[in-house]
């Protein structure tokens, strides 16, 4: 029987671990790196010699209608998200009631809701007066709907309402996702529904619920530009209105673009201390 | 003779078509320890999670200090009481859960707090002294700041019943307190349960420790098939059971576990 000339014995120990640590080339990882630094760099080149003004941009970043525009669109990215986790907590609930007349109410909110384009639900809201040219609020007194239905409020109510239907699903997962022990604990010791409610179940299910209302809040502030054809003076539809007069349409394009992309960036840290806070107790 | 603490008339529960408890009568005295053996489905979790109103039964009284749980008489008929005296009356009852529920969110401190602060509405301040007074008396003084998921099982276990103790409940109830533990802890949480016992609180646990039983309690209440089997004072209970099928239960348990092994656990 033939010994291999590869075979290791005993004796070889020494020398292999004296051997210093090496390092093996990893030629496809080489070849696809070096691929796409190329890539890039073309990409990059192409933006730079393309019939981009850059001196608009930069001239464009910080003009009064442009920065007015930034504030519109984070007040109603943070009031219709707001609105949104409030009638979405109320849908949850809805959802998970015992009895069967908030199961359905809630149920065929979101069915509509998230069946419904977002873009199409803004326009219904703002050609309000089209159904209902008066509106009746009770303590006010009767309006004309056209006054009534300003774009701030159309947008408000297009845009939170349908994110109240992605919100209820995603609260109903994080009751869910506490124990039933939790509940029972709770009233063992006298608490109310409402009290368990607010001082064991919310806290517990925040922690699950944070990071998919994170993505919600950054999807809100991007879909805000939506709101622009409703005529809510936002970011894009204030960059629109510059462009339509100067035709620097690609320049202003990507100044709006710089601004969502720092709110979003700026989102990302913020989301991260709001789980640091919520995840006490967890090892 | 004074009145029960917690006396049961005909108590009925049923979980679909499966009928869990067959009836019940029971009087239980103030300051008795009662514990409630049976195998697997014999209703006895059932029937402590209905005198702790975490189960409504179909059918029948459950009377604590000289008040019907849960429901009253309303205009001739027994009607469901509200969820604000339902609450009320579940303070009066102590309840420690197998799997104890502690709230992960709040440090051992916080869970003994939030009853007597978030429900009872007492200062803050007050509480506290006697919150960590609970925790000294059950052992985990220096554990006073540390969160659940920090805690041993049987440590959780010790601050659940606690938390419990903290309401100054007349009655605890017990719900196999150390079936998810592991046998090291068990002594620590049976001793507490021991020291609460010797305090006078009427306590009703169900459990598999026989030797914590026979150690402690006054009286053995066997259950099988949704009815209370055999009723007799310990040493009765242990030495000349009635039923064949207490007997069988009684040696198929004993049999598997060695009562002295499980006695020297729980003498400090």
């Amino acid at each position: 029987m033939s010994i291999p000339a590869s075979f290791i014995t005993k004796n070889d120990a020494s020398h292999y671990l004296a051997l210093p640590a090496g390092r093996r080339v990893a030629w496809g990882h080489l070849t696809s790196g070096i691929f796409l630094l190329l890539l890039l760099a073309w990409i990059i080149h192409a933006f730079a010699v393309g019939q981009i003004a850059w001196s608009y941009v930069g001239q464009f970043l910080f003009v009064p209608a442009i920065l007015r525009g930034v504030s519109a669109t984070l007040l109603m990215a943070v009031c219709a998200m707001g609105l949104g986790m409030f009638a979405g907590l109320f849908l949850a609930l809805g959802r998970l009631s015992s009895s069967w007349l908030p199961r359905v109410v809630s149920g065929i909110y979101v069915w509509l809701f998230r069946g419904v384009p977002v873009i199409l639900q803004l326009l219904i809201w703002f050609n309000l007066a089209l159904i209902f040219p008066h509106i009746m609020i009770p303590g006010v007194g009767t309006m004309r709907t056209v006054d009534l239905m300003t774009p701030f409020l159309s947008a408000l109510l297009g845009l939170g309402l349908n994110q109240a239907a992605y919100i209820a699903e995603i609260f109903r997962a994080g009751f869910q996702s506490v124990d039933i022990g939790q509940y029972e604990a709770a009233s063992a010791i006298g608490m109310t529904r409402f009290k368990a409610m607010k001082r064991i179940i919310l806290p517990q299910a925040f922690r699950t619920v944070i990071p998919p209302l994170g993505n919600e809040f950054i999807n809100m502030i991007k879909l805000t530009s939506l709101a622009s054809i409703i005529q809510y003076p936002e970011v894009l539809h204030n960059a629109e209105n510059i462009y339509y007069a100067n035709t620097r349409v690609i320049e202003l394009l990507i100044v709006a673009g710089f601004w969502y992309l720092l709110a979003v960036t700026v989102m990302s840290p913020l989301q991260h201390l709001l789980e640091r806070h919520f995840a006490k107790g967890k090892r | 003779m004074t009145e029960p603490a917690v006396w049961l008339r005909d108590l009925h529960k049923s979980f679909g078509s499966t009928h869990i408890l067959k009836g019940i009568s029971l009087d239980i005295p103030a300051g008795q320890v009662v514990c409630i053996l049976g195998g697997s489905g014999s209703g006895k979790t059932t029937l402590l999670r209905c005198i702790a109103q975490l189960e409504t039964a179909e059918r029948g009284l459950i009377v604590m200090n000289g008040e019907i749980l849960g429901q009253q008489e309303h205009k001739g008929r027994m009607v469901r009481r509200n969820a604000h005296d339902i609450a009320r009356q579940r303070r009066k009852a102590g309840m420690v859960f197998q799997r104890f529920n502690l709230f992960p969110h709040m440090t051992a401190l916080q869970n003994i707090m939030e009853g007597p602060v978030q429900v009872q509405k007492r200062l803050a301040t007050d509480v506290k002294q006697e919150a960590l007074a609970l925790l000294d008396r059950v052992g985990l003084a220096h554990r006073a700041d540390h969160y659940p998921a920090q805690l041993s099982g049987g440590q959780q276990q010790r601050v659940a019943i606690a938390r419990a103790l903290a309401l100054k409940p007349s009655v605890m109830l017990f719900d196999e307190p150390t079936s998810a533990l592991d046998p090291e802890s068990v002594g620590d949480v049976l001793a507490v349960m021991q020291d609460v016992a010797a305090s006078g609180v009427t306590m009703l646990v169900v459990t598999h420790e026989l030797a914590f039983a026979r150690q402690v309690a006054d009286r053995i209440l066997f259950m099988d098939n949704g009815i209370i089997l055999e009723d007799a004072p310990t040493t009765d209970f242990f030495t000349t059971p009635r039923e064949d099928r207490t007997k069988a239960f009684l040696s198929a348990v004993l049999g598997h576990r060695p009562q002295q092994e499980t006695c020297k656990e729980i003498t400090p």
